[in-house]
Formats: C-alpha cells, sequence, structure tokens
C-alpha cells in the first residue's frame, strides 16, 4: 500500500508540474471528467488519436513549407487543425505556438513560419513524452491497486 | 259866351284855388296810379299772397279813381264834350269796381283776421316745443350722466374705488357741494360715515339706525328730500350765515353674496341698505330736479350691483387662494409620501440583502452540519436551528415580496410547470404538520385538470401552501379537504366578487381550489380584515399564534396578479371556514414544450438530457470526440458528423440539437443548408455553434445564417449541461462573448 500510496503522490506531484508548466490546461481535467465507468480509456483514446492526427499535420506541414510556391491558405487550414486539436486535449504551449502561427501565415511570412514549425514540432515532442510518463504513471498505479482521481 | 249844359261856377274861379286843386288832383292821380304798381311790384315778389284777383281788383278801384282824378284836371276848364264823357265813363267805372271792391272786402277781411289767429296758435305752439325740447335735451344729458357715472363705477371690481367714484362722479355731475355715504357697522346698529367727497378722512361719525328719517329713506327706492338739519345731513358745523342747499338722501342696497335667490332678485332676504346722502351747494337758490333725483336712484342701483360684483369676485379670489393653499400643502404632503416610500424601499432594500446574507450562512452552514456526524442531541438542536431560520428566511421574504407587490414593481415568473405536481407537493409539505395534529388532509384534483400549466409556479405553490397553512393551524379537529377544478362559466362569476370579471379564451383556463376546514371559523365581519396587511382576527385561541400576518394579504395580492380573486367564506365562530380562490392560468401549446420531458425545473436542476438526440458536426477528429463524449456523459443520444454534406445526410428530424465547429470552413453553409430542409421551426433541430473567437463578427455571422446559439469553447461538462437546459428552455441562446 505505501508503493501506492507513493505512487499516488508522484503523480499528484508530476500532474501538477505539468500543469505550472503550462504544458496542460484546465481542459484536460475536463477531459478527466468524462471519463467513467462506460467508458474508462476515454482520456487515453483520445489523446491517442491527438497524437496520431497532430503527426500527421506536421508532416502536411513540413511538406508544404518545402514547396516552390507556399500555399499559405492550406497551411493556415493545417494549423489550424492542430490548434482545435491541441485546445480540445487542453495541450497549452502546442496551442499557443499554432495562433503565433497562423499570424505569420496571414502575413505570407515563410522564415515566421517555418520558425514556428520548428516550435511546435518541439512543443509537440515535449507534451507527447510528458503525456506518455502520466499515462504510464496512472497504469502503474492502476496495476498495484490504486484509484485515481482527477482534478488533483 | 253860348250858353252851354255845363255847369258854371257860382263865383269867378281864383287862379290860386284853381292851382291848387290842379296840382293836388295830379299828384293825386300820381299816387293813385304809383299804389297799384307798388302792389303788383311788390305781390310778384311774394308767392305766398293768395288774394291775387282782389288785389287786381283793388289795382282797378285805384287805377279808375286815378283817372279821374286825371280826367279831373281837364275839367276846370272850358271841355269839350269827349272829356265829359271819358269822364262819366272812367266815374261810373269806378263806381263799379269800387263797389264790388267793397262787396268783396266782406268776404275777404274775417278770412285775413283768422290768419292772425293761425299765426298767434303756431307761435304759441313753437314756444312749446322748444320747451319740450330742453327738457328732453336735459334728460339726455341725465342719460348721459349715468352712463358714464356707471362706467366709471363698474369699470373697478374694488369696493373702495367704486365707492370713492360714486361720489366723485357725482359730485361733479350734479355740481354737489357735499356727498356722503353712510355704512352700516358690523353689529348693524348704526350707520358709520365711511365715504365723504370733500372731507379727506371721514372722521366716523355715527348715526343709530333706528332714526325715523333713516328709516323713511330705507323704506323705499327712491331719492327722498331731507332736511339739512337732519344728523346725516349735518357733516360740516354750520356757520349761522348760508342757508344750506337742499339735500337728498337715497338708500343703496348692499349685496351679501348669500342673498342671491335668482327667484326672487331683487326682493332681498336680509336687507342691509347704506345711506348716500347728496347736498345741494348752500346759497345757490337752486333745487332738486326731478331728472337729477332720478339719476341719483339709478346710480344708487348701479352701486348696489357693482359692490355686489365686487363681493363675489372677493369670494372667488379667496377660494382660489384656498385652493392654492391646499394645493401646495396637498403637493408637499405627496413629496413627503413619495420620498418616504423611497425611504422605506431603500431601507427594506438594504436590510434585506443585510438580513439575507447572515440568513444565508446560518441556513447554509447548518444544512453542512446536519450532513456530518452529530449526536442526536446535536441533531435535534440543529434540526431546530434550521426550521427557525428557515422560518426567518420567509418572513423577510414576505416582507420583501409584499413591498415590492405594493410598488407595484412584482412581475410574476411565467413558466410552463406540472400543476398536478404542485398539489402533490402542497401535500406533502402540509401532510406531517397536519398528522402530528390528527387532522386527515385530502387531495381532490378533477379530472380535466390540465397536467401542464403557464404560470408563475413558485407563487402560486406559495398561496395555496398558506392557504392551506391557515386551515391546519386554524383547526384544532375535523378534516381539511382540497379541491381544485377547472372553473367554468357559472362558477366564475360569483355574487361575492361583483367586480370580477374572468373573461375565458382559448388558451387561458381559470384554476379554482377550495381548500375547506372544520376548524374554529372566522366572524363574517371580520373576513374583509383577514386580507389587510399585519391584522389579526384577534381571538383567544390565536393569540398564541405565531405569523405576522402578512400571508393572505400576500396570497391576495398575488391572486390579483394572476388576474384572479380569493375570498373565504365562513358561517361564524366554530363554523370552519372555506377559503377559495380562482386563478388564470396559461394553457400550454401542444409543442415540446408541455410533451418535452427535458425542461429543467428551478427546483429539481436539470443534470441529465436522457436521450436528447444531437448531432455533432467537426472535422477535427480530437474536437469531435471531446464533443461527443461531453455529450454522452450528459445522457445524450450522440451522432457525429466530419463534413457538411454528411452532416445533411444524417440529420433527421428526431436530433432537437446540432453542435458545429464555427471553425470549419462549412459550419456556416451547413447551418443554411440545414434551414432549407427544415422549414418548419418545430421540425428543424437547434443550431449551436461552437467557436473559439471571442470577436462579434463570429458572433453575428453565426446570427446571420440561423445560428439558435453560439457558444465559446472551452467548454465543460457543467457549461455544456446549462447551455443545453437554457437552449431546450428557451430555444435560444446566445453567450455573452
Amino acid at each position: 500500500m505505501d508503493s501506492v500510496v507513493q505512487l499516488q503522490r508522484q503523480l499528484v506531484d508530476y500532474s501538477a508540474q505539468l500543469f505550472n508548466e503550462g504544458f496542460l490546461d484546465d481542459q484536460f481535467n475536463q477531459l478527466q471528467q468524462l471519463q467513467d465507468e462506460s467508458n474508462p480509456d476515454f482520456v487515453v483514446e483520445v489523446v491517442t488519436l491527438f497524437f496520431e492526427d497532430s503527426e500527421r499535420l506536421l508532416d502536411e506541414l513540413a511538406k508544404a513549407l518545402e514547396q516552390q510556391s507556399v500555399d499559405y491558405r492550406k497551411i493556415d487550414a493545417h494549423v489550424h487543425q492542430l490548434k482545435g486539436s491541441s485546445s480540445s486535449i487542453g495541450a497549452q504551449r502546442v496551442q499557443k505556438v499554432c495562433i503565433g502561427f497562423r499570424n505569420f501565415c496571414e502575413e505570407r511570412n515563410i522564415e515566421g513560419c517555418q520558425k514556428c514549425l520548428q516550435q511546435v514540432k518541439h512543443e509537440y515532442s515535449l507534451v507527447k513524452t510528458k503525456l506518455e510518463t502520466l499515462f504510464k504513471l496512472e497504469q502503474k498505479i492502476l496495476a498495484a491497486g490504486g484509484t485515481i482521481h482527477w482534478p488533483m | 259866351m253860348e250858353s252851354c249844359n255845363c255847369i258854371e261856377p257860382q263865383w269867378p274861379a281864383e287862379e290860386l284855388l284853381m292851382k291848387y286843386q290842379y296840382i293836388s288832383d295830379f299828384f293825386i292821380a300820381l299816387a293813385y296810379f304809383s299804389i297799384p304798381l307798388e302792389l303788383i311790384y311788390f305781390v310778384k315778389k311774394s308767392a305766398v299772397f293768395p288774394y291775387r284777383w282782389v288785389l287786381v281788383q283793388f289795382g282797378a278801384f285805384i287805377v279808375l279813381c286815378g283817372a279821374t282824378h286825371l280826367i279831373n284836371l281837364w275839367t276846370f276848364n272850358m271841355h269839350s264834350r269827349t272829356v265829359a264823357v271819358v269822364m262819366t265813363t272812367a266815374k261810373v267805372l269806378t263806381a263799379a269796381v269800387s263797389c264790388a271792391t267793397a262787396l268783396m272786402l266782406v268776404h275777404i277781411i274775417p278770412d285775413l283776421l283768422s290768419v292772425k289767429t293761425r299765426e298767434l296758435f303756431l307761435k304759441n305752439k313753437a314756444a312749446e316745443l322748444d320747451r319740450e325740447m330742453g327738457l328732453i335735451r336735459t334728460q339726455e344729458e341725465t342719460g348721459r350722466h349715468v352712463r358714464m357715472l356707471t362706467h366709471e363705477i363698474r369699470s373697478t371690481l374694488d369696493r373702495h374705488t367704486i365707492l370713492k367714484t360714486t361720489l366723485v362722479e357725482l359730485g361733479r355731475t350734479l355740481a354737489l357741494e357735499e356727498c356722503a355715504l353712510w355704512m352700516p357697522t358690523r353689529t348693524g346698529l348704526e350707520l358709520q360715515l365711511s365715504y365723504t367727497l370733500r372731507q379727506q378722512n371721514p372722521v366716523g361719525y355715527t348715526v343709530p339706525i333706528q332714526l325715523p328719517v333713516i328709516n323713511q329713506v330705507f323704506s323705499s327706492n327712491r331719492a327722498m328730500k331731507i332736511s339739512p338739519n337732519s344728523p346725516v345731513a349735518r357733516l360740516r358745523p354750520l356757520s349761522g350765515k348760508y342757508m344750506p342747499g337742499e339735500v337728498v338722501a337715497v338708500r343703496v342696497p348692499l349685496l351679501h353674496l348669500s342673498n342671491f335667490q335668482i327667484n326672487d332678485w331683487p326682493e332681498l332676504s336680509t336687507r342691509r341698505y347704506a345711506l348716500m346722502v347728496l347736498m345741494l351747494p348752500s346759497d345757490s337758490a337752486r333745487q332738486w330736479h326731478v331728472h337729477e333725483l332720478e339719476l341719483v336712484e339709478v346710480v344708487a342701483d348701479q352701486v348696489a350691483v357693482a359692490l355686489s360684483h365686487a363681493a363675489i369676485l372677493e369670494e372667488s379670489m379667496r377660494a382660489r387662494d384656498l385652493l392654492m393653499e391646499q394645493n401646495v400643502a396637498l403637493d408637499h404632503a405627496r413629496r413627503e409620501a413619495e420620498t418616504a416610500i423611497r425611504a422605506r424601499n431603500d431601507f427594506l432594500a438594504v436590510m434585506n440583502h443585510e438580513m439575507r446574507t447572515p440568513m444565508h450562512a446560518v441556513i447554509a452552514l447548518s444544512s453542512l452540519l446536519q450532513e456530518t456526524e452529530l449526536t442526536p442531541e446535536q441533531r435535534l438542536m440543529i434540526e431546530t436551528i434550521l426550521r427557525s431560520s428557515n422560518l426567518l428566511a420567509t418572513l423577510i421574504n414576505d416582507v420583501l415580496d409584499l413591498s415590492r407587490l405594493e410598488d407595484g414593481s412584482l412581475q410574476l415568473d411565467l413558466g410552463s410547470f406540472n400543476l398536478h405536481a404542485v398539489f402533490r407537493e402542497v401535500l406533502n409539505l402540509i401532510k406531517p404538520i397536519a398528522s402530528v395534529k390528527k387532522l386527515p388532509v385530502t387531495l381532490n384534483v378533477a379530472p380535466d385538470l390540465p397536467e401542464y400549466a403557464i404560470g408563475d409556479e413558485k407563487r402560486l405553490m406559495q398561496t395555496i401552501l398558506n392557504v392551506v397553512g391557515n386551515a391546519v393551524k386554524f383547526s384544532k379537529e375535523g378534516s381539511i379537504s382540497i379541491t381544485a377544478f377547472v372553473a367554468k362559466s357559472e362558477s366564475l362569476r360569483d355574487s361575492r366578487a361583483p367586480d370580477f370579471f374572468p373573461v375565458p379564451s382559448d388558451n387561458h383556463f381559470y384554476l379554482r381550489v377550495q381548500v375547506k376546514d372544520a376548524g374554529q371559523g372566522i366572524n363574517p365581519p371580520d373576513i374583509p380584515k383577514l386580507f389587510t396587511k399585519f391584522a389579526h382576527a384577534q381571538t383567544l385561541a390565536t393569540k398564541n399564534s405565531s405569523g405576522s400576518g402578512l400571508g393572505l394579504a400576500i396570497c391576495k395580492r398575488f391572486v390579483n396578479l394572476m388576474e384572479g380573486h380569493i375570498w373565504i367564506e365562513s358561517e361564524g365562530l366554530g363554523k370552519g371556514c372555506m377559503a377559495i380562490f380562482i386563478v388564470k392560468l396559461g394553457i400550454p401549446e401542444n409543442t415540446s414544450e408541455s410533451k418535452n420531458p427535458f425542461l429543467p425545473k428551478a427546483n429539481h436542476g436539470q443534470t441529465t438530457f436522457p436521450g436528447l438526440k444531437v448531432l455533432v458536426l467537426d472535422d477535427n477528429g480530437v474536437s469531435r470526440m471531446v464533443t461527443k463524449e461531453l455529450l454522452v456523459h450528459l445522457g445524450c443520444d450522440v451522432t457525429t458528423a466530419s463534413s457538411r454534406d454528411e452532416c445533411l445526410l444524417v440529420v433527421s428530424q428526431d436530433h432537437k440539437v446540432v453542435c458545429m465547429d464555427a471553425g470549419m470552413p462549412d459550419s456556416f453553409e451547413a447551418a443554411v443548408r440545414l434551414h432549407e430542409k427544415f422549414t418548419k421551426r418545430h421540425e428543424r433541430p437547434l443550431i449551436v455553434a461552437l467557436t473559439g473567437n471571442t470577436d462579434k463578427v463570429t458572433k453575428e455571422n453565426c446570427m446571420r445564417v440561423g445560428m439558435d446559439g453560439v457558444i465559446l469553447k472551452p467548454v465543460s461538462v457543467d457549461k455544456m449541461r446549462s447551455v443545453l437546459s437554457e437552449l431546450l428552455e428557451h430555444r435560444v441562446l446566445f453567450e455573452a462573448m
């Protein structure tokens, strides 16, 4: 039982850290609230879907920016999608970069866009790692017989 | 000498005598000839002379006479026969004419004489007319004076001016030495000298009113001559030398307002007169003429009228002033009352808030405390605290409600609600208390009473509860029965409510509730007092009862707001009573409003929307999944679509709500297409857009394409819940951005 409590405390600290550093926002808590007995893996499913979607979008963005004549409209549409997804799961930092990305798109600033793309990729990989760690912790707790309550 | 037939003179004609005769005859002839000429000349000149032919005769007579005398001239000496013949002819003619003339004159002279008499007669007539003319002129003068005087007198409505002007004008017109007015004093027993013409300040002589001379003057409306020695005429000290002029006195009726009887004017009920005394100049040998007396009488009348007008004006001015004062006072009182009301309202509002805050704290904390672990003792104490504080809170609410009701600022919260449920709830609330007092309570709801109605549920429940509560409170035994049914037109008009004119219509019905108890009853004369604030029917039994006495007053006001009527019937003390009220409720339409079981009620708070079919339209997989899960969590039956076309394919009449992501490129077009697909409003699902944009443009665009609502992302569970409930209740939701 001590390990469960310890693991739980670890989870609490870790999630607090994620919130403090702005990786996640309240939307993530909302998602957790939607998870219940009828849908026990909801959050994992959504986040997995987010990862798939985002990777696809990032590939498309990279391809689009390499073109000779850059189609800013298409880029804007992709970024918009990414922004929507990230805000839906509460990936705050990714969402913020997307907003900046869209501004550069409007200005048709190719360098700005490229810089933003790098930033987005960076943030995305960060939040992905963090979330994966979080989920591993949760699984450990569940395997040890403990329970998890959101919000922490 | 030959002898001739002529007569020879006896003596020899003396030359002188002959000469003189000769000359005289000549002049006579001349005269005789010239007189007719003169006559003719002058007659020709005058046109009037009527006897021309007489004149002709006369002329002829004179001419012939002259001729005779002329011919005589030739007879002095020897003359021939012709001359004699001519002479004879002339003489004969002369004789004839003169005789004729003489005869004519007999006729004429009486005529001429009568002309003379006529002339004299006419002269007399002329003199008489002259006199009369003089009289008329005098009268006209008098009339003019009267008019002028009247004009002067009547041109002012001020009493003093009237009287002063009268005296001045009279003095001027009639050239009086002195003119005085004696007014009766307040007591009516004396006459006081009030105004004089010459003296500036009358010194206030008084004479008793019962003097014979005064009575004489007062008894007739004519101006009378009085002795200059009478006390009213003795205005100046008499210095023995001069003869005082003639004095005339006339009465002036003083008309008091209360004397005005239109039918018997000028017969006056109470007669007060003033005395006007006029004195001719002394030593002037002038006499009062009739026309002057008439003038004085007329003036006196006019003065009376003018004074009465002045009196009326005074009265009306006084009345107007009084009214103005009253108006000012009333206005002041009104403003004070308004200030008082405002002060009271402010006080109530403040106190209400101040009172509610701690009340809220007490109630909230007590109920929280109730949830924790308590010993039975503590639990009892907490329950008592809670009950008392709830009672206090109700009291505060009552007081505030009443004050708001009185201001007319209270408005009913109309909404659709379950009528039957209201009665059941009342029954549930009252049953515990009634069973403690061992009073059976029965509820009888008519089968034709609609299940749902539109009205103010909370206040209707409050009213029913109050009435039933009173029944329970004032009964020691017996049963209490509550009946509720739809009032038909016969039962609507009640003789006890003559002002109540219910008008049934298609979308309203009248609910009639009767609560009968077998308690202590009420004295019929006390029944009206029941509905007045703070009044209690004070009997021994109720002395200990609680309640501020506001309940029925508030109920009455609620019932009135609901366009109804409430009254109580009781046969007397100890005979129980029946409280009856009728209120007007709306009939809900047969749309989703009545059949919709998703109506959230403030009392229960809709937490789930079981079976509500919702369509989620979003091209972003993650968002779609999240939104879907939100709705599933709230119990909805969710279908998803990722494009506009898919949405239009999948949507059906069963979907009540469509949640679409406004960031999607075709979301607006989807909304438009949805409108096209479902033309009737109640078939179309409600369209709600979820957007992360906070600007007005987005909102306006959404409204333009016909969305029913816009919600700002991120959407939490609670937000989605409240949004759905508000959407379903009001069919529109536009969150403030």
